[in-house]
C-alpha cells in the first residue's frame, strides 16, 4: 500500500546534516506565507487589504511613539518566552505561564494594596521580587504534581491557569476591590513609588525591558555555556542516556518549571507595576499563550526568541491599530499567531528533511 | 427538586460535550497522535453550529457543518504533524490558539445572541421514577452519544479496525511491516477526532447553553484530553469520567440553588480543581497508566 502512495506523493527524506540555510530562511518564509494567507482571510471578510497591511505591519514601526509601544509589549513576551524555552528544550511542557503571570501580578499587588501609604524606593523592587516568587510558587505546584504524582504537566499547568483566573476574579470582586471604583472589578491605583522606572522619557517603556534583555543573555549563557544547561538539554534529547549518566529527570522538571514560573511571575509583576498601575481583570492579553508561540518561533534559541518576541509584540500593536482603522476584530491577532506557528512548523521541516519527488524504493517488508 | 435530583437530571447533558470530545481524542491517541488542539476545534464547531442554527438551518445541518469544519481544521493539523513530522505538542497548541481565534473572528457579530434548544425525549415509565427519573429524559444528541460510545467501545474490543488502530499506535514499525499505511490511518483517526470535537462544540453552543460567547468552551476541550488519561485510554472509564465531570460542573449551580454561601469563583474553579486532583490520583499508579497507555503516543513515525 505504501508503495503505491509513494509514487503519487513526494516524500520527505531525512538529510544527513541539518540544513543551515533552511534554518535561517524558515522563519522569514513562514512569516511571508502567513501574511499572505491572513490577508486572503481579511479580503474574504470584506476588509481593504492595503489598509490592514499598513495598520498591522507598517504602522507599528513608523513612529517612535508606536514603536515604543512595541517595545513595551516585547518585555513580558520576551521574559515569559525565555523562561518557557528552557523547559521546552528539556521536554518539560509548561503551558501554564498565563496562570503564573497572573499569580506574579497578584503577589506584586499585595504590597501597594496592603500598604497604600507606603513610600520609598524599595517598593517596586520588592514587588518585582514578590511577583517572581508568586509565579515560581504557582509553577512549583505543577512540578510537584509531575515529579511526585507523575501527572502530565501540560494539563496540570493549564488547569492551574484557569484556577488563577478565578482567583484574580475573586480578589477583584471581593477583598481587593477598589471601594471608590464605581464597582469596577479592579484594585485601587498604586502610589508613585510602586511604579517601575520609565526608561525613555515620554514613553511607557520601563525597566522590565532591561530585565527581559538580561534574562535573554542569562538564558543564552545558561543553555550554551553552563553544565546545568547542558544536562537539561541532554535530558530532553535523550532521557535514557541522561539517566544512565546520572542526570535526574526530577531535577530537570523542578528547574524548568521554577525558571519558567519565576520569569512569568516577574512579567506579571512588571505589568501591574508598569503600564497598568493597578490590578485589573484584563492584566494579560494572553501573554502566557502568545509566549509559547514566541518560544517556538524563535527556534527555542535565546537569540531567535528576541527577534520573534519583537515580531509578536508588533503584531499586538498592529492588531490594535487594525481594530481601530480597518475595523478588524482583535481576534485576528490570535488567528495570525496560531497560523504563523503552524506554518513555521512546516517550514522548519525542511531543516531536517528534503523533498524527493521520485518514488523512493520501498523497503521490503519480508 | 433536591440537589441530587437536579444533578442526575442534568448530568448527561453536561457530560455530553466532554464525552464526545474525549472519545474523538481517544481514537486519535490510540492511533498514536496527541492532538492538544481540542479546545480550539470545539470552539470552531461551536461557532459554526451556532451560526447555522441562528440562521434557521436547524440542528442536524448545524452538527454536520460543525463536524465538517472541525474535521477540516484537524486535517490541517494532521498534514503538518504526519506529513511534515512536526512536533505534535507545538502544533496542537498552535491549532488550539488558531481555532479559538477563528471562532472569535467568525462569532464577533453573534456575541451574546441565543437560539432555541432541542426538546427532551423521555423514556415512558422509566422517566417517571422519583429521583432518578431525570436520567431518562434527554435530548436526542445525548441518546445518540450513548450509542456512539457503545459503538466505539465495541470497535476497539471486537473489530479488526480497532485492532489495526491500536497496532498503529502501539508499534507503528511492526504495523508498517505487515503492510498497513501508518500515516493514512493516523490521518483518518485525527480527522475523526476533529469531527467529534466539532460535534462536542456544537452541542455546547446550540443545545447545552444555546448562546454564543467568545471563550464559552472554557477549558472543556482540555478537560476532555485529561479525561482520556483519567480513563486510562478505555472507553468505559472515559464515559464514567465524563459523567463525573458533568456532575461536577452542575454542582456549582446545585450549591447556589440550595442557598449555600460559597463564592461563585470557587465554584467556577471546581472542574479544574477536580481535574488536577483526579489527574494526580490516577497518575500516581504508573503501572496503571502503562497498562493501557499508547506506547508511541506523540512520536512521529519514520520508516
Amino acid at each position: 500500500m505504501s508503495r503505491s502512495f509513494s509514487t503519487i506523493l513526494p516524500s520527505l527524506v531525512r538529510r544527513d546534516r541539518a540544513s543551515f540555510a533552511a534554518k535561517l530562511l524558515a522563519p522569514p518564509i513562514a512569516l511571508i506565507v502567513t501574511i499572505a494567507l491572513n490577508l486572503g482571510l481579511y479580503v474574504a471578510m470584506g476588509r481593504d487589504p492595503m489598509g490592514v497591511i499598513y495598520a498591522m505591519l507598517i504602522e507599528p514601526f513608523v513612529s517612535w511613539a508606536s514603536f515604543s509601544e512595541v517595545l513595551l509589549k516585547t518585555g513580558p513576551l520576551l521574559l515569559i518566552a525565555q523562561g518557557l524555552a528552557i523547559g521546552f528544550r528539556a521536554k518539560v511542557f509548561n503551558i501554564g505561564a498565563e496562570g503564573q503571570f497572573i499569580l506574579g501580578a497578584i503577589f506584586a499587588s499585595a504590597i501597594p494594596i496592603w500598604m497604600p501609604q507606603a513610600t520609598g524606593q524599595w517598593m517596586w523592587p520588592a514587588m518585582l521580587l514578590l511577583g517572581t516568587l508568586g509565579g515560581a510558587l504557582w509553577a512549583s505546584l505543577t512540578a510537584f504534581w509531575r515529579v511526585r504524582l507523575n501527572a502530565n504537566e501540560i494539563l496540570v499547568s493549564l488547569m492551574l491557569s484557569f484556577v488563577a483566573a478565578q482567583l484574580l476574579n475573586y480578589l477583584l470582586l471581593g477583598p481587593w476591590k477598589d471601594p471608590g471604583g464605581f464597582n469596577f472589578p479592579q484594585s485601587v491605583m498604586f502610589q508613585y513609588d510602586a511604579m517601575v522606572p520609565i526608561l525613555f522619557e515620554g514613553t511607557r517603556v520601563n525597566v522590565s525591558l532591561i530585565l527581559a534583555a538580561g534574562l535573554s543573555i542569562a538564558a543564552w549563557i545558561f543553555m550554551q555555556k553552563s553544565f546545568a544547561g547542558y544536562k537539561l538539554q541532554v535530558g530532553g534529547l535523550a532521557p535514557r542516556a541522561a539517566s544512565y549518566a546520572g542526570f535526574k529527570e526530577s531535577w530537570a522538571i523542578w528547574l524548568s518549571l521554577i525558571i519558567g514560573g519565576a520569569a512569568a511571575g516577574l512579567a506579571g509583576a512588571a505589568e501591574v507595576a508598569g503600564p497598568l498601575g493597578q490590578l485589573q481583570r484584563s492584566i494579560s492579553t494572553g501573554y502566557g499563550y502568545a509566549a509559547i508561540i514566541v518560544a517556538y518561533l524563535g527556534g527555542l534559541n535565546p537569540i531567535g526568541i528576541v527577534i520573534s518576541a519583537i515580531i509578536i509584540a508588533a503584531l499586538y500593536i498592529g492588531g490594535d491599530n487594525a481594530m481601530v482603522s480597518a475595523n478588524l476584530p482583535i481576534a485576528a491577532v490570535r488567528v495570525f499567531q496560531g497560523s504563523l506557528l503552524l506554518i513555521y512548523l512546516i517550514a522548519v521541516a525542511f531543516v531536517r528533511y528534503r523533498i524527493v519527488w521520485r518514488p523512493t524504493p520501498a523497503r521490503s517488508a519480508s | 427538586m433536591s440537589a441530587v435530583e437536579f444533578i442526575l437530571a442534568g448530568m448527561m447533558a453536561a457530560a455530553t460535550p466532554f464525552l464526545l470530545a474525549a472519545l474523538g481524542e481517544l481514537v486519535a491517541e490510540r492511533a498514536g497522535v496527541l492532538n492538544l488542539g481540542v479546545e480550539g476545534l470545539m470552539a470552531v464547531g461551536a461557532v459554526i453550529a451556532f451560526i447555522v442554527v441562528y440562521h434557521g438551518g436547524g440542528h442536524l445541518l448545524a452538527f454536520l457543518a460543525a463536524g465538517l469544519g472541525s474535521a477540516l481544521l484537524s486535517m490541517f493539523f494532521a498534514g503538518i504533524t504526519l506529513g511534515f513530522n512536526a512536533n505534535q505538542v507545538a502544533a496542537g497548541l498552535a491549532l488550539g490558539i488558531l481555532g479559538q481565534g477563528l471562532s472569535a473572528l467568525f462569532g464577533k457579530s453573534y456575541e451574546s445572541l441565543t437560539v432555541t434548544t432541542l426538546p427532551k425525549i423521555a423514556i415512558p415509565g422509566l422517566s417517571q421514577i422519583p429521583v432518578v427519573g431525570g436520567l431518562f429524559s434527554q435530548d436526542i444528541v445525548v441518546w445518540i452519544s450513548l450509542v456512539v460510545t457503545i459503538g466505539i467501545w465495541a470497535t476497539f474490543a471486537y473489530s479488526k479496525v480497532g485492532l489495526i488502530l491500536r497496532a498503529v499506535g502501539e508499534n507503528p514499525k511492526a504495523a508498517h511491516a505487515i503492510g498497513y499505511p501508518i500515516v493514512s490511518i493516523r490521518f483518518a483517526a485525527v480527522t475523526f477526532g476533529g469531527m467529534m470535537a466539532g460535534f462536542a462544540g456544537a452541542y455546547a453552543s446550540t443545545i447545552y447553553t444555546p448562546l454564543w460567547a467568545d471563550g464559552m468552551i472554557a477549558g472543556r476541550g482540555w478537560i476532555a484530553i485529561a479525561l482520556v488519561v483519567f480513563g486510562t485510554w478505555l472507553t468505559s472509564r472515559i464515559f464514567l469520567g465524563a459523567c463525573l465531570f458533568g456532575a461536577v460542573s452542575l454542582m456549582g449551580l446545585a450549591a447556589q440553588a440550595s442557598g449555600l454561601a460559597v463564592s461563585s469563583q470557587l465554584l467556577a474553579c471546581l472542574p479544574y480543581l477536580v481535574t488536577i486532583i483526579v489527574l494526580g490520583i490516577i497518575s500516581v499508579d504508573r503501572r496503571l497508566l502503562k497498562l493501557n497507555g499508547v506506547a508511541s503516543l506523540g512520536e512521529p513515525f519514520e520508516r
